[in-house]
């Protein structure tokens, strides 16, 4: 069998420069299939551009990558079919009820009419959203969007999440909530790869990378980067590695 | 001389006396009857998630929003009744980026200074350290700018006409790690320029930056107090717990009897039991081994605000 079918994310010396600028520089990592993989960095590192050609929205400049063994330039498509998304600033449709939002995008991602009555069913009852299926996203709480986002995100089973800050803002009770629905995803079999700002959520991943000026300068287990920094926490090891970004924080 | 060196003892402080608060029609309250005072001088801190109220706070203290009931001072003045004293002499960096994009950096902070009849210079001590920063981009627009400069812009801008009091909504949200420690040097030097500064974060560990603070939820404060004291009021025992699989061991924590509460904590789980008891860790660690976890590990730890808060919102919601 191929390797690259076996791996979630395989990634090799992936490039992205606007003119002069390299954004993102020669990245290389894999990502297991059913991994929660935390995507760290500083502000401006190039955590957002090089998520954007991972999910197939951004042609890289040179380099390779495969996502869900699909091509980054040649099968764009595909990778956006095979994965899901959600970030704290996309929100789901305010002006839509609880059902429709997840009946629309049920829909984008072609679940049949079948598959998402159940599907819709299932997860309004593990949601413990059955009061609300008729509201108006809007009314909701926003601990309460938020899992309704990712469970949305995750409608179709796909290989991979993609979570750009997911926990944004939210409460620290909502804040564990939203990682439980994280583990039950992963769980399924569902490749986690998730940034955050939250350094204790960064030890809830199994690896994670932490990209300085283009480049990921750290990649391992919590534990382990901790060791080899004789660092107490992740807080600790990101600011050992970043504090030394010359790129201006955006 | 500016306004509030003449009215003396009042200078700096901010208070707030049974604010209420409602949106659409009353059907949203974003204040329940908030009380709470700030002396002058102090590094408040508002600690709270999204929707705990803290904008809609800072708009009325910075006299931009009425509200329904409930009165405020700043500098001993209404924030209703004199409104405009207090808008010569309050900073307020609101947490959306405000400033004119189409300006440069130093037309910014020129039309700010202008704005409140002074001048950089007059100030410059101030902003000084901060600004110094961005002064090689001053020539920049600030629409232009990389979001990290941005904040600093902004921050010079709320304080070139060296207020009293310095409202700063939510500054370090989405900012990393390394950006926010500089943030908060920044503030800590403020403070010794004798500018009362109130600050809101949905960041558990920016609180204990502050001198005092105020843990909000859903419009109500849940505490008030130093962040010393707020823990110390952490009712149980706390211990750390891990083992090889945390996962599994957090639903088989929840799944024990002995157990309160138990929740994620980085890379261990937190842990409280329903009574203080010295057989306690014995029989939990016996339990998870029985359960088939190995690396066991449960320990006591000092409780942290993040901790508080949980303990004071689960009160809240399950009155039990």
């Amino acid at each position: 069998m191929n390797t690259k079918e076996q791996k979630a994310i395989v990634c090799r010396d992936l490039t992205k420069r606007f003119g002069d600028f390299v954004a993102v520089d020669h990245i290389s990592f894999e990502v297991e299939r059913g991994e929660i993989f935390g995507f760290l960095g500083a502000n401006g590192a190039g955590k957002t551009t090089a998520m954007r050609m991972l999910c197939g929205l951004s042609h890289p400049t040179s380099g390779q990558a495969a996502v869900a063994g699909f091509d980054v330039y040649r099968q764009q498509e595909s990778i956006k079919r095979s994965i899901g998304y959600m970030s704290q600033k996309f929100s789901l449709y305010e002006n839509l009820t609880v059902l429709e939002n997840i009946e629309f995008f049920g829909g984008v991602y072609g679940l049949s009419d079948a598959k998402l009555n159940r599907r819709s069913e299932r997860l309004i009852t593990t949601l413990g959203l059955g009061q609300e299926a008729r509201k108006m996203v809007g009314s909701l709480p926003l601990g309460w969007k938020q899992k309704l986002a990712f469970s949305v995100a995750v409608i179709h089973d796909p290989a991979i999440v993609f979570l750009d800050e997911p926990t944004g803002g939210v409460d620290p009770v909502t804040r564990r909530q939203f990682w439980d629905l994280i583990y039950e995803a992963a769980g399924r079999g569902i490749t986690i790869f998730v940034t955050t700002h939250y350094m204790d959520e960064a030890e809830y991943c199994n690896r994670i990378s932490i990209m300085v000026d283009g480049r990921v300068e750290a990649l391992d287990t919590p534990g382990n980067l901790k060791h080899r920094f004789a660092a107490d926490s992740m807080d600790e090891v990101f600011y050992q590695l970043a504090r030394g970004a010359k790129r201006a924080a955006d | 001389m500016p306004l509030w060196a003449k009215t003396g003892k009042t200078m700096g402080a901010v208070t707030v006396t049974n604010l209420t608060k409602t949106y659409e029609k009353g059907s949203v309250t974003a204040l329940d009857d908030v009380s709470f005072r700030v002396e002058a001088g102090e590094l408040f801190g508002l600690i709270g998630p999204d929707g705990a109220g803290k904008s809609t706070l800072f708009r009325i203290l910075t006299t931009l929003l009425t509200a329904d009931r409930g009165t405020a001072g700043v500098d001993g003045f209404d924030v209703v009744k004199d409104y405009r004293k207090i808008r010569n002499t309050v900073g307020y960096m609101p947490g959306r980026f405000s400033l004119y994009q189409d300006l440069t950096v130093e037309e910014n902070l020129n039309f700010f200074a202008t704005l409140f009849g002074t001048t950089i210079r007059e100030n410059y001590h101030l902003v000084k350290d901060i600004y110094e920063q961005i002064e090689p981009f001053k020539d920049r627009r600030a629409g232009k700018l990389s979001g990290g400069m941005k904040q600093k812009l902004a921050l010079c801008c709320a304080l070139i006409h060296k207020p009293t009091v310095l409202f700063l909504d939510e500054p370090t949200t989405g900012v990393d790690v390394v950006s926010r420690r500089e943030f908060w040097t920044m503030l800590n030097r403020l403070k010794e320029q004798g500018i009362t500064i109130l600050v809101s974060t949905p960041y558990m560990d920016e609180a204990v930056l502050c001198e005092r603070i105020a843990l909000i939820q859903t419009g109500r404060i849940l505490s008030i107090d130093t962040p010393d004291a707020i823990v110390r009021g952490y009712p149980d025992r706390l211990f750390a717990a891990r083992t090889d699989d945390l996962p599994r061991a957090l639903a088989d924590l929840r799944a024990n009897p002995s157990v309160r509460s138990t929740y994620a904590f980085g890379e261990y789980l937190h842990l409280a039991f329903r009574q203080n008891d010295t057989e306690n860790v014995s029989g939990l660690s016996r339990y998870l081994a029985e359960k088939g976890h190995s690396g066991i590990e449960i320990k006591p730890v000092t409780p942290t605000i993040e901790d508080r808060f949980i303990d004071l919102m689960t009160r809240e919601t399950t009155p039990s």
